[in-house]
Order: structure tokens, then C-alpha cells, then sequence
């Protein structure tokens, strides 16, 4: 770096009028792409607190399934609980909602890449002397800051659903969604890379949104399935978050060791490949590699030149 | 494109005279959509300092070779080299050494102007202690520093246009490439936006690129490529070019036009035409013209003007169309919808 900067030196031109700043561009170093990284991560951060309603109206279905549905729903699988257990619906369904509030934000942070370029934006990104990586790098990283940020709000409602205020089960919660929100983005940035249209963009992403939470086993155990069903829910990558978050959330409960035992066999059983246990680790490795490929997909596609 | 350290800035820095290295060089450039046939071989070379202009229709493939200098498209065969770097094989070089204002704006208007130039000095890397100086340099120069604060959406579409001016230079470019400037801007905005142009020439040590379909912009160039249906048909300086038609436009208001039509082509061999309500033609040596026309001429005239050549007349001569008649035609607008679709609407 040392090499290039001559820094601002200001000289007085010919006229005498105006002093000239002096500015040479260096050429690429692992410096200047992760300065890139950052402005990209810092204005999607800006734009987000620049637009508050977009943060209200993304909480509003989480709250309306939490609460609404929880409540509804609630009285129906009470009889599947034991009597003496005290155990409220919205409990099991929180890690599941909690989850589908960073869904969202995830996808829709990275539809800004098709806004950008229905409005130009895009190509100011795309000329600069930076690798392509580091800018899809910087998106990724900015949604999923975002979306986790929306996540944390949710987690203060976390009462409510009867979830205690753990230190240790809340920064697990928000390293897990953090993870969700990466590999959700990346997977928004992937499609963004292709999807030239905003309109195309929203209604593919609202396809899909209701189907990844619906398999994810957010509302329902992913015990005693149909075999199709068990199938499809192995295949959404929401499954091996959901499922290792509500395991955190039972485990910080404070239960008799016999609804414990029962909350854990019927209700957040582990996730089977034909009768073989995933471990936890394995689950949220999955995620991540998921993650990490959706977002080299999306690398290798904003590399290609017309 | 760590190669390249040893000859960085390749030919841009060197001490020689200005307007003698070139600056910009392209050879047999030829770019294929598919079957469409956007550039056609085009060979020029623009000299350091130099502000060159791309004059033509829309669909001629202005864009098509500005996209190819920018590193954003890449040619279907021959090269082109900006800033002494090669646009397909040094893009990274070729970026840092070229600033941009496209057609359509490229701002983010959420943000705020200052936001927008700092996301850019950012990702050009431009040195931290220079950031703050260059950025208030830019914006000064284009009048815009008082309202820097402000999100860019409040800003009229020329101050947009001006912001997207001081942007391009923050990171002190050699050749910038300004596509279309104008369009879309209304008159008195559009001779603003020349007022700064020319000034930040005096300022800048900068070579200019820019592609116009107005042809009073392009007289604001030292020197101009026409261009039509993907190929380069003249050029050089303006003067030179209205003098290579060596033709004055008469225009002459007769108590019957058909009639005179008939005896300028049996006299005097002259084709005319009615443009603008006017029996309008072209001859040499105009003024001396025109004495001979009322002593020898039998139909009454009862007003007559004489006008140097324009570049309209050139673009005329070159291309045998209008430019506005060149743009109407239904080829053109196929084409352009075609560039659209294929280019995912706003480009």
C-alpha cells in the first residue's frame, strides 16, 4: 500500500485559484477489498434504519403467528401434552416463529440487489475496480446483521411464549439466527444474481417463504410423519435450525425430569436421516456449507461480464 | 493483474507533450448479440486531454462501445485499450484509471449525496486522508456542497446529473466516460451541465469520452466520431468535418415553391427540397450564390437566408438521413428494443 499513496497533496494550480487534491487509486489489495466489504455491509445497515416501516411491518407475521395462532392452536394440541405439565403451545412454537422473523428480512435484503439494478445502482457497484466476491461477501454479511438485528427484537417478546431470559440460551439463540440469516441471504443473493425483475423477485420469494417454514417443522414435531412428508422436511435447510433451537430452548426450561423426558421424545425429537441421528453440530454445519456454496454460486455469477 | 505493477498507469503518466500519446485506442472492434450486429469493426484513438465525442442515433452502437471501454461488455473480437491498459484483460486496471456517469442515473437515492461519494470513494479505494479534501473539491466544482447532506431523492434531475459528475472524479480518473450527459435534461440544465464540463477541463488533468445524439453537444468537442448502423463513417474536428462538405444550406421563400423546385434542378442543377416550409438546398460559396439566384431566377422571391454548414448537414451528407429521421425509423426502435430485452430492461 505504501507504494502508491502519495496521500492528499495540495498544490496550487496554474490559476491560483483552486488547490488540487491530489488522489491516486491503489491498485487491489486484500485492504481495499475488505473496505469494500464494509461499505457494502454499512449501507445496507443504513439503509435499514433509514427505513423503519420495513422493520415494524417484518414483525408483524412472526407476532400474528406467535400470538394468534399460538393462542388458537394451543387449545387444540393442549390434549396432546401431558395434563400435570403446565406447558404452553407457544412455547414449542417460539424457536420455529423466531426463526421466520429473520426469513424474511433475509430474502427481501437481498431482493435490494434486483431494486439496484431495476434503478441503476447496481452498475456504479459493478464497474469499480473490486472483486465481485468481496461486494456479495459485504450483501450477505449486511443482510444477515439486519436480519439478526430483527431476530433480537423478537427475542424480547421471548416472555410472552414462556422462554426464560438465559444469558447462555439467548446468545446461542442469536448466534443461530445469525447463521439462519446468512444462509438465507446468500440463498436470496443467488437467486438475485439471475432475477432481473423486482415484481419476479417478490413473488418468487414469497413462493418459497411459506413452503421453508411450513417443512421446518416450526409448528408441528418432526415425529410420526407420512414418509413424503419426513422427506420434504429433511430437504429444508430451515429444518436443521429450527430443530437445534428449539432443543436449546427445552433444555433451559425449568421442568420436571418427566415432562422434560416427555417434551423431548415427543415433541423436539432430533432430526433422523432413515433411523441415523443428526448431531446438533452436524445440523448447523449443514446450514453453514449451504450458506457458504449459495454464496460462491452467487460469486461466480456477478463475476460473468456480458 | 498483478503483472501489470511495473508499467501501472501505463501510458497516462508519462512526461511527453499533451495530445500526442493516445489515451484510448481501439482497432477492429466488432461486439455480436446474437445475430445483431451492435459494433462492426471500428478503429480511433483518443490523444490525452483530448475531449472526444460519439456522436449518432440512438441504436448505432454508442453504448455498445462505451460498455466495451468500461470493462462491462466484453468485444466479440479486436481490442481496445484505455489508460494503456487492455479493457478485456487488465479490467481491474482499466476501472481504477476511468470514471463514469452513465445514461440512466446510477445514485442511490435513499442515501444522501455525501453517503453516495463516500460509498464510492470506498469502494475505489481511495487513501482515507483524501477522502474528505477530494470529496468537498468534487462537489464544489459541480455546486453541490451545501446540499450534501441531502438525499439524493430531493435532488432535481440535473443536480443528480451534476452529483454523478463530481462522483466520476472523486477518484481522480484519467478519461472519463460521460454516456449520453444531457439526455433528458431540459435546455437551460443542459447548458449548465456543458458550463461545468468544460470547466472542470481546466481544472482536471482529464481526457473525455462522451457519446451524444445532440448535435449541438457535439460542437463542444475537439474532435467527433460519427457513427452509424455500428460503424465509424467520419472523423474529425468539427470545423473540419462542416468544411469537408465545402456547402452552404440556402433556404428561399418563392410565390411558388413547386415551380422553383423545378427550374434550380433545369437552370442551375441543384436538388432542392421543402424543409421547414422552405424550398431548402445546398451549393457552394453561398453569398456569391445568391446574387446570381435573383438576377438569373424567374419566380419571385421574397425571402431568402444563407447558413453555414451544421453538423446536422454532415450527419446528413455522411449517413444520408436526418439524425432525428435516423432514430423514427422502425429498424432502429426494434433494435433498441431488442438491446432492451436482452440487456433486462433498464440496462
Amino acid at each position: 500500500m505504501a507504494t502508491q499513496t502519495t496521500g492528499p497533496a495540495a498544490i496550487t494550480d496554474t490559476a491560483g485559484v483552486v488547490d488540487r487534491i491530489r488522489v491516486s487509486v491503489p491498485e487491489r489489495s486484500l485492504r481495499h477489498d475488505l473496505r469494500a466489504v464494509s461499505i457494502v455491509w454499512r449501507r445496507e445497515l443504513i439503509r435499514f434504519r433509514t427505513d423503519r416501516l420495513r422493520a415494524i411491518t417484518s414483525l408483524v407475521q412472526p407476532f400474528l403467528f406467535l400470538f394468534i395462532l399460538g393462542t388458537g392452536l394451543g387449545r387444540l394440541a393442549g390434549g396432546s401434552l401431558p395434563h400435570s405439565a403446565n406447558f404452553d403451545f407457544k412455547t414449542f412454537i417460539y424457536p420455529g416463529v423466531l426463526a421466520m422473523s429473520v426469513l424474511f428480512t433475509a430474502i427481501f435484503s437481498a431482493g435490494s440487489i434486483v431494486w439496484d439494478r431495476e434503478f441503476g445502482f447496481l452498475r456504479e457497484i459493478l464497474v469499480a475496480p473490486v472483486s465481485r466476491a468481496s461486494i456479495v461477501v459485504g450483501k450477505c454479511l449486511g443482510g444477515a446483521t439486519i436480519a439478526t438485528f430483527q431476530g433480537i427484537i423478537f427475542l424480547c417478546l421471548a416472555w410472552f411464549a414462556h422462554v426464560p431470559y438465559k444469558p447462555l440460551l439467548i446468545i446461542s439463540l442469536i448466534g443461530m439466527l445469525l447463521l439462519l440469516s446468512f444462509t438465507l441471504t446468500a440463498f436470496g443473493v443467488m437467486m438475485a444474481a439471475r432475477i432481473k425483475q423486482f415484481q419476479a423477485f417478490m413473488a418468487l420469494t414469497q413462493m418459497l417463504v411459506f413452503p421453508l417454514f411450513f417443512l421446518s417443522g416450526a409448528l408441528y414435531p418432526l415425529n410420526g410423519l407420512p414418509a413424503w412428508l419426513t422427506v420434504l422436511t429433511r430437504l429444508d435447510p430451515l429444518t436443521y435450525v429450527v430443530q437445534p433451537m428449539r432443543h436449546a430452548v427445552f433444555s433451559h426450561l425449568s421442568l420436571s425430569p418427566y415432562v422434560a423426558a416427555y417434551l423431548n421424545t415427543h415433541l423436539a425429537p432430533s432430526i433422523t436421516w432413515g433411523g441415523w441421528v443428526v448431531p446438533l453440530s452436524l445440523s448447523l454445519g449443514i446450514v453453514a456449507v449451504m450458506g457458504l456454496v449459495m454464496m460462491s454460486v452467487a460469486i461466480a455469477e456477478f463475476s460473468k461480464t456480458e | 493483474m498483478t503483472a501489470q505493477t511495473g508499467t501501472r498507469r501505463g501510458g497516462v503518466e508519462l512526461n511527453g507533450s499533451a495530445g500526442t500519446e493516445a489515451v484510448i485506442s481501439v482497432s477492429g472492434l466488432v461486439k455480436r448479440y446474437g445475430d445483431v450486429e451492435a459494433v462492426r469493426g471500428i478503429d480511433f484513438e483518443v490523444a490525452r486531454g483530448e475531449t472526444f465525442g460519439f456522436l449518432g442515433p440512438n441504436g448505432a452502437g454508442k453504448t455498445t462501445t462505451i460498455k466495451i471501454l468500461c470493462t462491462l461488455a466484453e468485444a466479440t473480437s479486436g481490442t481496445a485499450m484505455v489508460a494503456g491498459y487492455n479493457a478485456a484483460t487488465s479490467r481491474d486496471a482499466v476501472r481504477r484509471n476511468i470514471g463514469l456517469v452513465f445514461q440512466d442515473t446510477t445514485l442511490d437515492t435513499y442515501l444522501t449525496a455525501e453517503q453516495n461519494l463516500r460509498f464510492h470513494a470506498e469502494l475505489y479505494g481511495v487513501p482515507k486522508p483524501a477522502v474528505m479534501p477530494r470529496m468537498r473539491q468534487v462537489m464544489d466544482m459541480v455546486g453541490l456542497w451545501d446540499r450534501k447532506d441531502s438525499l439524493v431523492s430531493t435532488y432535481s434531475g440535473g443536480m443528480q446529473r451534476r452529483l454523478e459528475i463530481a462522483r466520476g472524479l472523486l477518484h481522480a480518473p484519467h478519461v472519463l466516460f460521460l454516456d449520453e450527459p444531457t439526455v433528458g435534461l431540459d435546455p437551460q440544465t443542459r447548458s449548465s451541465i456543458w458550463a461545468y464540463i468544460n470547466d472542470l477541463k481546466t481544472r482536471e488533468d482529464i481526457t473525455i469520452f462522451l457519446t451524444t445524439h445532440y448535435m449541438d453537444e457535439a460542437e463542444h468537442c475537439d474532435r467527433i466520431a460519427i457513427i452509424d448502423h455500428g460503424k465509424i463513417v467520419a472523423i474529425d474536428t468539427p470545423e473540419a468535418l462542416k468544411a469537408s462538405i465545402g456547402k452552404d444550406r440556402v433556404q428561399i421563400h418563392t410565390a411558388d415553391d413547386q415551380a422553383a423546385i423545378a427550374e434550380l434542378h433545369q437552370n442551375f442543377g441543384l436538388d432542392a427540397a421543402i424543409h421547414e416550409g422552405a424550398v431548402t438546398f445546398s451549393v457552394a460559396a453561398g453569398e456569391q450564390f445568391v446574387p446570381r439566384l435573383f438576377s438569373e431566377f424567374s419566380i419571385p422571391i421574397k425571402s431568402v437566408s444563407v447558413s453555414r454548414p451544421s453538423l446536422d448537414d454532415v450527419f446528413m451528407s455522411y449517413t444520408g438521413t436526418t439524425i432525428r429521421d435516423a432514430e423514427g425509423g422502425a429498424g432502429n426502435e426494434f433494435m433498441r428494443n431488442m438491446h432492451r430485452m436482452r440487456t433486462g430492461g433498464r440496462r
